[in-house]
Order: C-alpha cells, then sequence, then structure tokens
C-alpha cells in the first residue's frame, strides 16, 4: 500500500490545531510549557473562540508564548499580567481573556496582582505554570522550590531559615471569595494531559458566567534548570513535586 | 461633587481635581484605575460618585496599589481604550516601571500627577520637585511623555482632552503635571460639550494595532516592548526617538505676558506662574521691565522661544517650588548668554508674589 493511500482525511486521527503556529518553540525539550499552549490552542479552537480571546503573556520561559498561539496578545511587565487582564476583561466583557504566568511571576513578585484580581473576582482565566524554578533567567530559587531544592541561588539546597518556606499560592487563592475554580493539574503522561485540558476548557467557559476567576495551576517540569533528562524529571516531579503540591480540584463553585 | 450632567456648556465653581474627573467622563474616557493618595484623592472620589459607568459606560476601579494602576492601563491602552489614571509623588514614582513598558509598546494614556513635596514620603504640601521625574523620562530607558502644566482648574479640565488627543496621536503616554495648589483650589470652570466613547467598531477601524481580537483575515495584534534582536531594538529606539522629535516641533505650547519689551524674564509654571504673575504686575508699576514666560508644555520644552527672547534680556529668573529643576532646562536654552538666576522655595512653603519680587530685584542688581 502506498503511502498517499493511508494520507486521507478520514484516516486522521491526530491534528496540529491552527491556532499553533508553525514557528520552533524555544522551549526546551522535555519542558511543560509547549504542552500546555497546545492544551490552551485546542481548547480555543474547539470553543470558536479566537477572535473573543485576548491573552496576556508575561516576564520569564513564556514571554514569547505570542509566537506559538494565534491570537491577541498583550506582553505584561513582571507580575503584572493580572492588571493588564483586569482592566481588558472590565472594558471588554464580551472577550476571553487569560493570562499565562510562570510561578516567579504570579507567587512572588506578582504576589499583590494574582491576589487581588482574584478577590476581586475578575471574570478572566489565570493559567499558572508551577515548576519551582526560574526557567528563563538561569535556575534561580522561585517561590515555589521544594525544602533541600537546590538552585543557581540556593546551590546547598532551599534552607527555610535561610531562603523561607514554599509557598503554596494556590491553596490561597482558593481561599477567596472571588474564585469560583480552583485547580492543580500536570501534563507528564496521557491521562494528566486529558484532565488538564478539560480544567482549561472549564475555565475559559466559567469566564463568560460571571461566575468569578478561574484558576488552573499546572504542575510543571523544568529539566534544564533541574538538571535532570526529561524522563527523570517526570519522575522527580511525580515523588517530589506531587505531595507538596498534591494534584485535583481545590474550589468548585 | 456631583454635578448635574447637561450637554450645554456651563460654568460651575469646582476644585482642579474635581475638574479632571469631570473632564475625563465628558470627553469620552473609557477608563480610569487609581490608587488613593494626598493630595489629589478627589479625582477617584468624585468619578466614584458620579457613576459614569451608568451613563457613559466608562469603567472607574479602585486598584490594589499604583503598580496594578499603570499596569490596568497598559491592558486598557492595548485594546486603545481612553485609560487614565491620577496620583501624586511618591505613587508617580511606583508607575514609573510602567510608564516606562507604556511609552516602549508605544501605547497611549494619561497620567496626572498632582505633585507634593519630596523626596520619599515627603509633605501632602504642593511640590514641583517631580519635574525632572516626569519630562526626564523617570522610568528606566530612551523615552519621554508629553508633558503638559495646567496653572488653573480650566487648563485641569481642558487638558484632560487635549492628553487623550496628543498620546493618540503619537501613541505615547502623556502626563499632566500639576501641583497640589491647582488640585485643590476652586475656581469657575466651563464645561466643555459632551464627546461620546468611541466604540469598539470605531477603535478596530482607527486603531488597528489594538488587541481587540484576532479575525481570520489579520494577522495577530502582540503588544510589547521587548525587542531580543539588537536591530530590532535600536530601530525601536530611533523611531521613538523621532517621534520625540516630531513633538519638539510641533507641540510646544507656552503663554507670555508682558515679553514684548521685557529686559528680564521670569519662567514660572504651574501655581508658580499664577504667582509670579502678581509679581511682573508689581514690578512693572515700579517700572522694571519685566516679562513672564510660562512653559504649558514640559516636554517639549519651549527652548525656541526663549533663544528668541534671548537677545533683548539682561537677566532671567526661573521661579519653581524646587531645589532648581527647570532652570537647568533653560540654562540649555540660553547657552550661557545671559545669566540665568533661580529662586525656589522647597517643603510645601509657597512663596508670595512680594517674596518673589524681592527674589527677583536682588537677582537684577548683581
Amino acid at each position: 500500500m502506498d503511502i498517499k493511500d493511508i494520507i486521507k482525511p478520514e484516516n486522521r486521527v491526530y491534528g496540529k490545531t491552527p491556532l499553533l503556529t508553525d514557528n520552533v518553540m524555544h522551549y526546551c525539550p522535555g519542558c511543560s510549557h509547549g504542552t500546555v499552549h497546545k492544551l490552551i490552542a485546542e481548547v480555543i479552537d474547539e470553543m470558536g473562540i479566537q477572535e473573543q480571546t485576548i491573552g496576556v503573556s508575561p516576564v520569564g520561559c513564556s514571554v514569547f508564548a505570542y509566537n506559538y498561539l494565534d491570537i491577541d496578545w498583550q506582553q505584561a511587565a513582571h507580575g503584572r499580567a493580572p492588571a493588564l487582564a483586569t482592566a481588558t476583561k472590565r472594558l471588554h466583557p464580551e472577550k476571553y481573556v487569560f493570562t499565562y504566568q510562570g510561578d516567579g511571576d504570579l507567587a512572588s513578585i506578582g504576589t499583590a496582582e494574582i491576589m487581588h484580581a482574584c478577590n476581586r473576582g475578575e471574570n478572566i482565566v489565570v493559567i499558572f505554570i508551577n515548576n519551582a524554578i526560574y526557567g528563563m533567567t538561569g535556575g534561580q530559587m522561585a517561590p515555589t522550590t521544594l525544602i533541600g531544592m537546590k538552585t543557581a541561588t540556593t546551590p546547598y539546597g532551599r534552607d527555610p531559615k535561610l531562603h523561607g518556606n514554599p509557598l503554596k499560592i494556590t491553596e490561597l487563592i482558593a481561599q477567596l471569595d472571588g474564585t469560583c475554580f480552583v485547580t492543580r493539574q500536570s501534563v507528564h503522561n496521557p491521562g494528566n494531559v486529558r484532565k488538564a485540558k478539560k480544567a482549561i476548557r472549564k475555565a475559559f467557559e466559567n469566564s463568560m458566567m460571571d461566575k468569578g476567576t478561574s484558576f488552573v495551576e499546572i504542575v510543571g517540569t523544568c529539566n534544564s534548570g533541574w538538571k535532570l533528562s526529561p524522563v527523570q524529571s517526570n519522575e522527580w516531579m511525580v515523588e517530589n513535586m506531587f505531595p507538596k503540591y498534591p494534584l485535583g480540584d481545590i474550589k468548585d463553585i | 461633587m456631583k454635578i448635574k450632567r447637561t450637554d450645554m456648556a456651563e460654568k460651575i465653581l469646582m476644585k482642579g481635581n474635581e475638574a479632571i474627573a469631570h473632564a475625563a467622563i465628558r470627553c469620552g474616557c473609557d477608563g480610569y484605575f487609581g490608587y488613593p493618595i494626598t493630595p489629589q484623592s478627589e479625582v477617584m472620589e468624585t468619578l466614584m460618585e458620579e457613576k459614569p459607568w451608568e451613563t457613559t459606560g466608562m469603567v472607574v476601579l479602585q486598584a490594589e496599589s499604583e503598580t496594578s494602576s499603570i499596569n490596568m492601563l497598559y491592558g486598557g491602552a492595548c485594546c486603545a481604550k481612553k485609560v487614565m489614571t491620577s496620583s501624586s509623588s511618591p505613587g508617580i514614582s511606583l508607575m514609573c516601571e510602567g510608564i516606562s513598558y507604556l511609552a516602549g509598546a508605544e501605547l497611549p494614556c494619561l497620567v496626572v500627577n498632582v505633585v507634593r513635596g519630596g523626596p520619599g514620603l515627603g509633605t501632602i504640601q504642593p511640590g514641583q520637585g517631580d519635574y525632572f521625574q516626569a519630562v526626564k523620562g523617570g522610568g528606566h530607558g530612551d523615552y519621554k511623555t508629553i508633558v503638559l502644566a495646567p496653572s488653573s482648574a480650566q487648563e485641569m479640565y481642558d487638558f484632560v482632552d487635549l492628553s487623550f488627543e496628543l498620546a493618540f496621536k503619537y501613541r505615547t503616554p502623556a502626563m499632566i503635571l500639576a501641583d497640589g495648589i491647582v488640585g485643590q483650589m476652586m475656581e469657575t470652570v466651563e464645561l466643555r460639550p459632551i464627546k461620546p466613547r468611541i466604540s469598539n467598531e470605531e477603535i478596530i477601524a482607527k486603531y488597528p494595532w489594538a488587541t481587540t481580537g484576532k479575525p481570520q483575515n489579520r494577522k495577530q495584534n502582540v503588544i510589547t516592548s521587548l525587542a531580543m534582536d539588537a536591530a530590532v531594538h535600536e530601530k525601536l529606539n530611533q523611531n521613538l526617538q523621532e517621534k520625540y522629535k516630531i513633538m519638539e516641533r510641533d507641540e510646544v505650547r507656552f503663554e507670555t505676558v508682558n515679553c514684548e519689551d521685557a529686559e528680564h524674564l521670569i519662567i514660572a509654571y504651574g501655581c508658580m506662574a499664577r504667582i509670579c504673575e502678581s509679581t511682573v504686575e508689581q514690578a512693572r508699576k515700579e517700572g522694571i521691565k519685566v516679562g513672564l514666560l510660562r512653559p504649558i508644555t514640559l516636554f517639549p520644552f519651549p527652548t525656541n522661544e526663549i533663544k528668541r527672547l534671548v537677545p533683548q534680556l539682561k537677566t532671567i529668573m526661573s521661579v519653581e517650588l524646587s531645589a532648581g529643576q527647570m532652570v537647568e532646562d533653560i540654562r540649555l536654552a540660553v547657552n550661557g548668554k545671559v545669566p540665568v538666576n533661580f529662586f525656589g522655595r522647597l517643603g510645601g512653603i509657597v512663596p508670595s508674589p512680594e517674596e518673589v519680587l524681592d527674589a527677583f530685584k536682588q537677582s537684577i542688581s548683581k
């Protein structure tokens, strides 16, 4: 049988969503960002809301998210994405507005912005990538870095007396009256990819229901920062990250 | 102060800060985002009392900080909405990061600074010590903002609309640099005819760069101040500088009083220009040929007008509520051709016209 006989629409089992551009991603092989980008692109495509969606990209590895998702983007100053999203959603209530933020951006420098946007109950979606390290700047300690974890700024391991404690910001966010859906997901295997996509879809749908903020944390890998292979990173994440950052819905109203 | 809404032009007694709020509603502003700070809190208080979201649809939001306020402006400006904030000196310092991003991303917005005394927490009394911050940039990088300096409640009102016009014309942040006196004093203000807010459809047609949602038939719009390629980044910076040159050519605004036969010139802006007007009047009565130049735009600065006047002048004096900031730009314009003197008070102390007159007479007798 010739290959041409196989490549037919009726045999197609998977296709790249057109929302994902053809630009080569700058992310390291094994990084979770690419998978999460794809899930968001698929959700926007499947909901048919490309023209109604405005993304806000952060400072950090995912600063270039606009190179990969074919929608309109605002690129925010470090930590300030929820402030941009607040104004955009209030000025355009008919749009789907989401922020895409890492742990340094959301849980360190942008703590005030995320807490208050969520507490006001802005009808936005927050996608929060927690890989417990600063990837873009070269692997320094993040607010979510685990105790004992070695980074460029905790070369002997994170010591709570010296560096403070890992911040479970998602649990804090869930306490705020303005949030309607707070969940923690991962994308390290097909089952969890499917669950994460479902959560992202639900978050986008919530943003038109006037229910408040939807917050989706994805516990992800940074194998370059962690200095592990992609496979080892997934194993390390399951063994070390999940006990501290357990998966599942924390709040769903 | 809540006022009855009419489409008619009418005169109402109000504070300069209240004038900012009423002007915003009436000139079609889409959103105000701010954080309380003395001496300008009446701006947001008036907006909240007026409830423009029920009439024009304007969004008014009290943010968690000045940092958030300015970044809310960034988000709104990305959508080509007319967005503004107001604050006072320490709050503006917090906003400088955001203003730099707005300038870098070439976004229009209005920032009102009702200046108080600094540095640090300083005082809540009026000051003009933020001149350098306003006209030289304030945040990081090579950028400028258009800076308008009102000296009356009427100008507080009128400069809101003018600032938006200029901000959108040049895709740049505009700043109203007022002071505690202009913000707090009450004067009659003529309300201008109402301008409606522009619709989303008009925005898409007029501002094709805005993040309004990507339809199938156009490329995505990305608003960023980031350019990793050195050549691209240099070009972006050169474009900014070109824009500032055009502003310097086309947008200089100033007012002169008694300058035709002047042998001496006092230069002052904002509240100090009002005081110096009286000083000039008294000096003229004493037979001293002195004029007043009031810069209305601080950037672009009326450099050429000062240069034009220099040949007829014996001295110039800059009068400021600072340790001497604008005087440096005057000296650059004068280039050593005549003596440039300075008189200023600090700590929120506002000199009387007589005190300025004494200082002026002393300066010309040197």
